[in-house]
């Protein structure tokens, strides 16, 4: 959006000025559009986030009480903790093995076309869908040991990473993919007349030149991890769950999206404030990796 | 040299048979799909992998009972996926691509608040808006299968006018500098000048939003009125989510038929699939 510098702009002005007066035609809908989907939904959540309430027009201001109290649900605190662990191991496994299979897919073996068309197959069915299929299929599996995946927390944990890795692989393979046929041919062919390993290329030629579509997918995955929803309501539900001495449930294999949901939506409706100032906190988590995502692109590029 | 020769060829068939066996875990999934919708309720979940036979065999009946499942007609569902879906991808495609276009030709202040605030729209989780989103919905009357589209555009033009204003940059001014000498209207330049030279972002963008709206289940979810108004996901879930005897048998017919278009619509569209995605990625 630099152009005011570039010669072009003497003579854009001849465009700029008619384009201006259509503004209503070509702007505006989609202006209107975005306040009532996006802008006041946002900062009326933000408002709300230091209120009481239980409808939007019945509001009491308490300040930051609502954080408190969210900072001091332990379920919420619990499941920060299983969502982040998730995030960091559904992050390590879907790059390993998207990497992996993009490379591999590359090396001109028969058949890559097809494969690379049933990895990415998953990605176009819904979270709901696969979270259903999925359960079907666990369940087939624990109905020998009489169990079910909704009763304990490692085999919902591990059906939900086996879920995403089956699902996201495919997309990041993608990405991955585009990265590597990106590499430049000549390079790769030095390394090999200077007598390289193919290990050696691998690490010192081919990684180096796919680092930003890595660090693409590390931050992909990481963020997907932390804004998962529909795989975790289908799949698990967040079952099973523990009594706390105090009472209240905890569920062990919930979200964070899904544990904010919950609050909104869940038995009592008093507590909606608590699920506005979370859903913030949840805001700020994801906002913050993507603006690391960011800083960290725009760093490899500048070194390349 | 010859040894060498071997064993890259024995790597090679390695990987092919490890490919086909991560194929078949890959289509396992789908293909229980289908085995079971034609299996028996008890059975699907006692015998899950078993092919259906005899008793377990079921016939149509689980597609013939889906079709009105827990009091609702699949066929509706499917109907209002398919407007909604369609509308919406129209309505983004249509507004936020012009709306791109006047952002990078007119670059005022106002274009670059509405770019900065659309950027940010796109690191903003559903949640922290879904309440009031869906209140607003309510209050505006956006809650039907023909209005919800307006929530679509809203909540999605964050995406779509990124990916558009990057591709606008990259068209030179001089092409429409020559419209404008020959006497062409904004109007007219926009929709036969520009509009065709976006064609490939506009497929990346639709094949982006077709998969995002299609399979969304919150967003519909809060904002439709449920009673009336279901989509596909939304149906699906409330068949399993709900709270009694649970016709599996019933359901897995009803997923087959709903997953049975998106993939006849991703092995003809697969080019153009690949390529949007891979296109919507690379915007971090």
């Amino acid at each position: 959006m630099k152009r005011k510098h570039d010669s072009a702009a003497v003579n854009s002005d001849m465009i700029r000025k008619p384009i201006q007066r259509w503004a209503p035609f070509f702007l505006w809908p989609m202006v209107a559009a975005f306040l009532i989907g996006f802008v006041w939904p946002f900062f009326h959540g933000l408002f709300l986030s230091f209120c009481k309430f239980q409808t939007t027009s019945n509001w009491e201001w308490v300040g930051i009480n609502n954080y408190a109290k969210a900072l001091q649900d332990q379920s919420f605190v619990y499941s920060f903790g299983f969502t982040a662990i998730f995030a960091v191991v559904s992050l390590v496994l879907i790059n390993v093995f998207a990497f992996a299979v993009a490379y591999a897919l590359t090396q001109k073996i028969k058949g890559a076309n097809l494969f690379r068309t049933v990895f990415f197959m998953p990605n176009l069915i819904g979270g709901i869908v696969l979270g259903y299929i999925w359960s079907m299929i666990f369940d087939g599996f624990l109905a020998y040991y009489e169990k079910s995946i909704l009763t304990d927390t490692g085999w919902g944990f591990w059906g939900l990473i086996i879920l995403t890795c089956w699902q996201q692989i495919g997309y990041m393979m993608i990405i991955y993919i585009a990265g590597l046929q990106a590499v430049p041919e000549d390079m790769l062919e030095a390394a090999k007349i200077d007598g390289a390993s193919g290990w050696q290329t691998l690490f010192k030629v081919t990684i180096p030149n796919v680092m930003p579509s890595i660090t693409i997918c590390t931050f992909l995955s990481l963020t997907n991890g932390f804004k998962l929803f529909d795989q975790n309501l289908a799949l698990t539900g967040g079952l099973p769950y523990t009594i706390n001495p105090d009472g209240t449930a905890v569920h062990t294999t919930e979200m964070l999206a899904l544990n904010i949901y919950n609050t909104f939506y869940g038995q009592s409706s008093t507590s909606r404030g608590v699920a506005q100032a979370k859903a913030v906190l949840f805001f700020i988590l994801v906002a913050t990796l993507a603006i690391a995502q960011l800083t960290a692109t725009r760093k490899k590029e500048v070194q390349q | 040299m010859k040894d060498s020769f071997k064993k890259q060829k024995l790597g090679k068939t390695i990987t092919t048979v490890f490919f086909v066996l991560l194929s078949i875990f890959y289509v396992f999934p789908v293909l229980m799909v289908l085995v079971n919708s034609f299996k028996v309720n008890t059975f699907v979940k006692t015998d899950t992998f078993g092919i259906p036979s005899g008793e377990s065999f079921a016939e149509f009946d689980n597609f013939i009972k889906g079709m009105t499942f827990g009091g609702y007609p699949f066929a509706s569902s499917v109907v209002y996926s398919i407007i909604i879906t369609i509308f919406g991808t129209f309505l983004i495609l249509l507004f936020t691509s012009m709306a791109a276009w006047y952002i990078s030709r007119v670059d005022s202040t106002l274009c670059r608040v509405v770019y900065y605030a659309c950027v940010f729209s796109m690191v903003v989780p559903f949640q922290m808006v879904m309440f009031t989103l869906s209140k607003t919905a309510d209050t505006l009357k956006l809650n039907t299968p023909w209005t919800i589209p307006v929530i679509y555009l809203g909540f999605g033009a964050g995406l779509a006018v990124f990916m558009f204003v990057g591709f606008v940059k990259s068209i030179p001014l001089e092409i429409e500098e020559a419209a404008a000498i020959d006497g062409c209207s904004p109007i007219r330049t926009y929709f036969s000048v520009v509009l065709p030279m976006m064609k490939p972002t506009l497929v990346s963008v639709a094949i982006l939003e077709i998969m995002w709206i299609w399979n969304d289940y919150l967003l519909p979810y809060l904002v439709l009125d449920r009673t009336e108004y279901r989509t596909i996901p939304i149906h699906i879930q409330y068949l399993k989510g709900s709270y009694g005897t649970v016709d599996l048998g019933a359901t897995m017919a009803l997923i087959l038929l709903s997953i049975i278009p998106v993939i006849i619509f991703y092995l003809t569209c697969q080019k153009h699939i690949i390529k949007g995605v891979a296109a919507g990625a690379v915007k971090g």
